[in-house]
């Protein structure tokens, strides 16, 4: 028997020749926000297509809630809340017609799908819009309207593919706090992402991917603690002398990244760190303490910075 | 009791339609009308006058020879352009498509639900051209009432394979290549301005091939007359194979499209 809501082994989706997926494992547990972490092209698009079932997988073994989407595709899909990348809205539509067309693909009946819809863009802030079109809507309202819409047939599990990409930090905050209370209702979330913030704002339990692979697996604060340490001091000596302090940077820190302006160094006290390093008259242009953060881990497991 | 996901699909059309209903029901008026008074009247007056006409058409005028032959022509065109643009929207623009499909919903439902909705605007449309015809003595006829239906199965004998082709295609870049070189010709050679026996014998085979001229054969021979049970089956018989031909069509592009 399969266990957790999604569990996926040896997961694959190739396109001709190139893969996206490389045969990936792993288990959603319910009401868990698991997030898939990557680069663009890291292959978690075609991984969350595939666990909406739009998407066969070329080969491995996927299940959700027990079915396989080979042969129970319809009834899977009746279980998920889809947020695309990119909003699929009727843009000539109002926002309640948007929301009461979609329930209609749920066969949800029209007092049904009224009722719900009004609730629904109550939960987004979104009531006062209902009757308005969809075209002139701001990036993060038109996000709101795709989350009421992936939320009208009370999934089970909510799928969200970039959320907050495209979106002013304003609109993102919104957005998460929105996240964050169907999280505590107990709702079921994966999601992408290729924001450090979110993924640790919002996600239990994520994967960090990349070329198509899982390269860490853990709750975003055990792969902190696994991959980084807890401060990072980051240096800048100006373009082309960072390199230069790279073994100054080593000494007093347990390890160094050096990046095209400046250099990380990973310690567990960044004041501490470069109080030695001034005592040493090895004096920066700026430097910066700050908590590290899954964008560490990402450097770490890749030596890429994730957006580049 | 569950609705069919054909019709619940075809909700939204009815829904973006209650939008443009006012234009689209005038335009299903006038643009025949328009024909009907240029070529109808126009060259009409010409050719009824002329030698040769009564060995061609016997006893029809040309007006009503060629008036039929609208209720299949407007339903083609205004099907044709209703399965490129409106359609790539659903696939490439507003992708409204592939939210469909992250639903309970299936690519074979969407293409069963484009019978419903091109069916649907074909009616509108040849039921227009019907009322037109229905205004003029020659071609006013119990007949109109059965070739509505004759020219929606043209309307969807050509919207159901374009719309197979809309599915596969990235840009649009081709489309307005599909009216000048599919549809025109089949307009200007497919028997609806003279009998495709006046055409080379070559031409003439081609002809028998193209939906158009069954279509127009179907309706002309529906408002006129003259037209015996075993070739009304067989026109609509081949209709029916391009609505086949192109749901199938549609059913095998819109699965690879939208399920990649």
């Amino acid at each position: 028997m399969h266990e957790g809501v999604i569990a996926a082994t040896g997961l694959v989706k190739r396109f001709g020749d190139l893969v996206a997926v490389g045969g990936i494992d792993f288990t959603v547990n319910p009401g868990e926000a698991f997030g898939f972490l990557g680069p663009n092209g890291a292959g978690k698009t075609s991984t969350m297509r595939m666990i909406g079932c739009v998407s066969p997988p070329t080969a491995g073994d996927l299940h959700l809630f027990g079915l396989d989407p080979r042969h129970d595709g319809r009834a899977i899909r009746a279980r998920l809340g889809v947020v695309p990348q990119m909003d699929q809205l009727d843009n000539e539509l109002t926002v309640a017609e948007n929301l009461l067309i979609y329930a209609r693909y749920f066969d949800i009946d029209r007092s049904e799908a009224r009722a719900r819809a009004a609730d629904l863009l109550e939960f987004v802030q979104l009531r006062e819009r209902s009757d308005s079109k969809v075209e002139p809507l701001s990036g993060g309202q038109k996000r709101r309207v795709s989350i009421a819409r992936s939320l009208i047939n009370d999934p089970d599990v909510l799928i969200l593919d970039e959320p907050t990409t495209g979106l002013d930090p304003q609109a993102r905050h919104v957005l998460w706090d929105r996240l964050y209370q169907l999280k505590e209702q107990g709702r079921t979330l994966v999601l992408t992402t290729h924001y450090m913030d979110e993924a640790e704002q919002l996600c239990d339990r994520l994967v960090v991917m990349d070329g198509g692979h899982i390269v860490a697996e853990g709750s975003p604060q055990s792969l902190i603690t696994t991959y980084a340490t807890r401060e990072v001091l980051e240096l800048r000596f100006g373009r082309g002398r960072n390199a230069d302090h790279v073994a100054d940077a080593t000494a007093v820190g347990e390890r160094v990244e050096e990046l095209p302006d400046r250099l990380l160094v990973y310690t567990a006290d960044g004041e501490g760190s470069l109080a030695t390093l001034r005592n040493r008259n090895i004096v920066p242009d700026s430097a910066l303490v700050r908590r590290s953060s899954l964008e560490d881990v990402f450097l770490r497991l890749t030596g890429r910075t994730l957006v580049d | 009791m569950a609705t069919p996901a054909a019709v619940r699909i075809a909700e939204r059309e009815l829904l973006l339609y209650r939008r443009i209903w006012r234009e689209n029901v005038i335009g299903a008026f006038v643009q025949p009308f328009l024909y009907l008074v240029g070529v109808g009247v126009g060259v009409g007056s010409l050719v009824d006058d002329g030698g040769g006409r009564a060995e061609i058409l016997g006893d029809v005028s040309y007006f009503a020879f060629y008036a039929t032959a609208l209720l299949a022509t407007t339903t083609m065109f205004n099907t044709s352009q209703e399965a490129l643009w409106p359609t790539m929207d659903g696939f490439r623009w507003s992708n409204a498509f592939r939210g469909m499909i992250g639903t309970p919903l299936e690519p074979r439902d969407l293409a069963t639900a484009f019978l419903l909705t091109f069916g649907g605007r074909a009616l509108i449309t040849s039921s227009g051209v019907a009322c037109v015809l229905a205004l003029f003595p020659s071609t006013r006829s119990l007949g109109l009432v059965g070739a509505v239906p004759a020219a929606v199965l043209c309307g969807l004998a050509f919207a159901m394979p374009i719309a197979a082709w809309t599915g596969s295609r990235d840009v649009d870049n081709t489309f307005p290549a599909i009216l000048r070189f599919v549809v025109m010709p089949m307009f200007l050679f497919g028997g609806a301005f003279y009998p495709v026996e006046q055409l080379p014998r070559a031409l003439e085979t081609v002809a028998w091939f193209t939906p158009l001229w069954h279509a127009i054969e179907l309706c002309r021979g529906l408002v006129l007359g003259g037209l015996d049970v075993g070739s009304a089956l067989g026109h609509v018989g081949v209709l029916g194979l391009y609505i086949a031909a192109g749901w199938i069509a549609c059913t095998i592009v819109f699965d690879r499209r939208l399920r990649p």
